[in-house]
Order: structure tokens, then C-alpha cells, then sequence
């Protein structure tokens, strides 16, 4: 049967992991290749690493610091952040990613998401976006770390996305992002249904109950998460527990049955 | 020992590259199919399409040089994720109106690779995530140490096909029985992904590059 995922979500601004509120007021909370080490260690079930201010230099992805982090990392690992063309995709490929994450580009050039599918498979393909709410209902998508409206709807956003041949959907809601109030739970039903790819919830989540709720009532395949593993004591193996609580399949860790 | 890792293209190969050191046994990186001889055993990697790949190998000279290793030397050889399914005589990724009958494979085990709707499966795609699998009794070598529910990650859409049920080793459940792994011979594939499969994957990869054979 397959796993729900719980993934943590590293934003990584000039050399160190940040995490902010409402995608703004951001906070150093430390470098980034021991975070990588320490969650491979505990066997997340997969990293998103995103550069939040590559789109805005217009600098190629980093891809040393890619390669540097990709050195410990044996769980699926996807790069997002300033990536524009299949060449870049390629790179961040060698270096140690195996998914990308696309936002900004993706509203400037819907066709990079088929050329990437097309190239390199559906599954390497995350498209994010990054959403808030509309007066009267429903929800605008914003790129660019959430600094400009797209004035697109975030549902047939998601539908285009898909049938372009996005592989996966990051849904995230700014408003919610670094709140720890919980995901916004209609929004993430509401992509769900909408698509027939798996959609992570992101944005919001503040403890484990809300990560359940995005799984049982909204119906996302996974959930990811900074704040509640940057600044509160919970881990994704508690949240795993949780999940597990509330009869959600979760993976489990490695246990040989040989003798030692 | 010298493991070849094949690099027609295509593939997430640092991270294979990476799990091969990661159990000190150093990796070759092969980019040409001249290349391909004096090696202890060979991993050909894949992601993405398997149409494309197919090319790749077509283009690249490593259909003869892998015929010649893998049939004339008895070069073990595992297949990773797309690199498994191109052990399959025919793909049907890509097959339309203009190419019915698919993309031929490597045919080093009898089967075709379909996409997972038309075997049934109703569920999300693409099949994305850590899923436990089942042995076939007796466990094959290739899974010593690593029992039934074992988690390994997957992500794809299209899934091999045996001709033979007795080539298969592994399955997982994705609504549809899924093949997990194949084996004829000294030819093995998983259609996991063992470089991203973190402490199981390493358990796999050890038991390949640790068998008699290579």
C-alpha cells in the first residue's frame, strides 16, 4: 500500500535555510547541508529545497551547492527556485535532484512544464503554486515567492498544470504560510478534486492533527512542512506517528529480518 | 570490484553514483558503449520516458554493447526504474496511431511495460511515493535480508509485464498488483529507485553487487 509522505520544506536564501510568515519577514533558522544530514539520518520520506530569491536575480539555480547537498541525501530530493529552461533541469539532474519544483517560469512559459515532462518524465516535474484567497471565493495563484498575482484561478491553474504534464502539485497558501494555524483545508480538497496527480499540502500546518486532517478530510497524497520542524519540537517521525494514530499508512524504518 | 554505471543521457546518475560509494565500492561512469567491457557488473539507470531512452540507447551503440556483455559475457546487469522496464521486449509508452505496436525494449526479460490504467489501476498517477513489497517464495538473493512490506520509493506511470510470472520477484499493491522487481538469470531490474530508497535501497544494491556474480 502506498505511503502518505511527509516532507520537510527547506527555504534556502544566500547560504542558509530561512523560514518566514505570509512568504515575507524572514528568519535565519541555520545552514543548510547539516538540516539536509540530519533528515536523511532520520529518513524523511523526501526533502523539497527551494531558492526563494533565485527568481529574482535571474541567476542560474546553484548548482554546486546542489551537488554539495545532494552528497548525503538518499531520500527523493526536489530543487525549486529560478528555474527557467530543460538545460538548467538537466544540470540540477546530475547534481543530486531528482524532482524539480516550478512556480514563476511556469506562468511565463506554461510550455516548460511539457518540455520537462516530455523530456525527462511526468514524475520529475512538481508544479507549485503558491495561492491566496479571493474576496467572494476560490483562490488567485501569485509567483514570484508570492510577490505578484498571476490573476490566474488556482484550480483550473492546477488542471492546466496537469494536463500540461506536471507530475505532482505543491499547493501552497500564503496567508497560512508560517501561521501554524493549519493548511487551508478547503483549498487543498479542492485541488485534489480537481486533478487526478497527487497534490502535497503546504502552508499552515502546526502540529500533527493538521497534517491528518489535510490527509482524511482534504485528501492530499502528502504533506509537507517548515515552521512546526524549525521552531517547535515536533519531527516528521512524530508526525509519521500520528499519521499512523489516525490509521494512515506511513513508512515504516528499515528492519532487516536476518539474524545479526 | 569495478561497477559500471551507464550514462547514455538520461538519469538521476549522481544520485546513483552516490549510492554505490555510499556501500565503498567504487563506481565507473560509462559514457561510451566501447567502454562497456572489463567491468564486474553493470547498473543502467533510467528516468523518464521510455521512448526517449530507448533512442538514447539506440543512438549511443549500447544496444550491441549490452547484447554482447550481457548475453555474450554473462555480465550481471540491474535495471533501475526505466532502466528496468527497458529490459522488457516492447514498451508501450509513447504508442499511438503512428507507432501501435510500441517501442522495442532490450528483451533480456520476456514482457511489455504498460501504462498502470490500462492494467487496472484507478488510483492517482503517476504512482508516486514509498509502498511496501511482497517477496515471491523463496525470496531471491536480490532481497536477502529485506522482507515482506519493506518500503522502497517508486514514482512512474507504466509497469512491466511479465511474460513468465516466475521472472518476477517483488510485487507492490497500487490498487493493481505492481511489478516491483524482475529477474531472468543474472539479469535483475527494480522498478524502485534503491539510490533514493534510503537503508532498504542500500540493502539492495549490497545484495546485487555482493552476489557470486559480479
Amino acid at each position: 500500500m502506498l505511503k502518505v509522505r511527509v516532507i520537510p520544506t527547506l527555504l534556502w536564501k544566500n547560504f542558509g535555510l530561512v523560514k518566514g510568515t505570509g512568504f515575507d519577514s524572514w528568519r535565519r533558522v541555520g545552514p543548510v547541508l547539516p538540516a539536509i544530514k540530519v533528515y536523511n539520518q532520520r529518513e524523511v520520506d523526501e526533502l523539497i529545497l527551494v531558492d526563494i530569491v533565485a527568481h529574482d536575480t535571474g541567476d542560474e539555480p546553484d548548482f554546486e551547492s546542489v551537488n554539495d547537498f545532494g552528497q548525503d541525501c538518499f531520500v527523493p530530493l526536489t530543487v525549486g527556485g529560478g528555474i527557467t529552461n530543460l538545460v538548467q533541469v538537466q544540470r540540477l539532474l546530475r547534481a543530486g535532484a531528482d524532482k524539480v519544483s516550478i512556480n514563476t517560469a511556469g506562468y511565463e512559459n506554461p510550455g516548460l512544464i511539457t518540455e520537462i515532462a516530455t523530456r525527462f518524465g511526468a514524475q520529475c516535474v512538481v508544479a507549485s503554486i503558491d495561492v491566496r484567497a479571493r474576496e467572494g471565493g476560490g483562490w488567485r495563484c501569485f509567483s514570484h515567492a508570492g510577490g505578484k498575482d498571476t490573476g490566474r484561478d488556482a484550480i483550473e491553474w492546477a488542471r492546466e498544470l496537469e494536463s500540461r504534464g506536471a507530475g505532482e502539485i505543491l499547493i501552497t497558501s500564503i496567508e497560512r504560510d508560517g501561521l501554524m494555524v493549519g493548511y487551508d483545508l478547503p483549498l487543498v480538497e479542492s485541488v485534489a478534486r480537481a486533478v487526478r496527480i497527487p497534490v502535497i499540502a503546504s502552508g499552515g500546518a502546526g502540529n500533527y492533527e493538521h497534517m491528518v486532517a489535510a490527509v482524511s478530510e482534504a485528501g492530499a497524497s502528502a504533506v509537507a512542512a517548515a515552521s512546526i520542524f524549525h521552531f517547535t519540537e515536533q519531527t516528521p517521525a512524530g508526525a509519521k506517528a500520528a499519521l499512523a494514530a489516525a490509521g494512515i499508512p506511513v513508512r515504516k524504518s528499515f528492519q532487516t529480518d536476518e539474524p545479526v | 570490484m569495478k561497477v559500471g554505471v551507464l550514462d547514455y543521457g538520461v538519469g538521476n546518475l549522481g544520485s546513483v553514483l552516490r549510492a554505490v560509494e555510499e556501500l565503498r565500492v567504487s563506481p565507473v561512469l560509462i559514457s561510451r558503449a566501447v567502454d562497456i567491457h572489463h567491468n564486474d557488473c553493470l547498473i543502467l539507470p533510467g528516468v523518464g520516458n521510455f521512448v526517449d531512452c530507448a533512442r538514447l540507447l539506440a543512438e549511443g551503440g549500447w544496444i550491441e554493447a549490452l547484447r554482447e556483455e550481457v548475453l555474450g559475457y554473462n555480465r550481471p546487469l540491474l535495471g533501475v526504474c526505466v532502466g528496468m522496464q527497458l529490459l522488457a521486449d516492447v514498451g508501450l509508452e509513447g504508442a499511438g496511431p503512428d507507432n501501435p505496436a510500441g517501442t522495442p525494449g532490450l528483451g533480456f526479460v520476456s514482457g511489455r511495460v504498460e501504462h498502470l490504467s490500462t492494467l487496472g489501476c484507478n488510483l492517482r498517477m503517476p504512482h508516486v511515493g514509498w509502498n511496501g513489497i511482497v517477496n515471491k517464495v523463496p525470496r531471491d538473493s536480490l532481497f536477502a535480508g529485506i522482507p515482506d512490506g519493506t518500503d522502497f520509493y517508486f514514482v512512474h506511470s507504466y509497469a512491466f509485464v511479465a511474460d513468465d510470472p516466475a521472472d518476477v520477484l517483488a510485487t507492490a499493491d497500487y490498487g493493481v498488483p505492481v511489478t516491483a522487481a524482475v529477474r531472468r538469470g543474472h539479469v535483475w531490474g527494480t522498478q524502485f529507485h534503491p539510490e533514493k530508497s534510503s537503508k532498504a535501497g542500500f540493502r539492495v544494491l549490497q545484495n546485487f553487487l555482493s552476489g557470486p556474480q559480479c
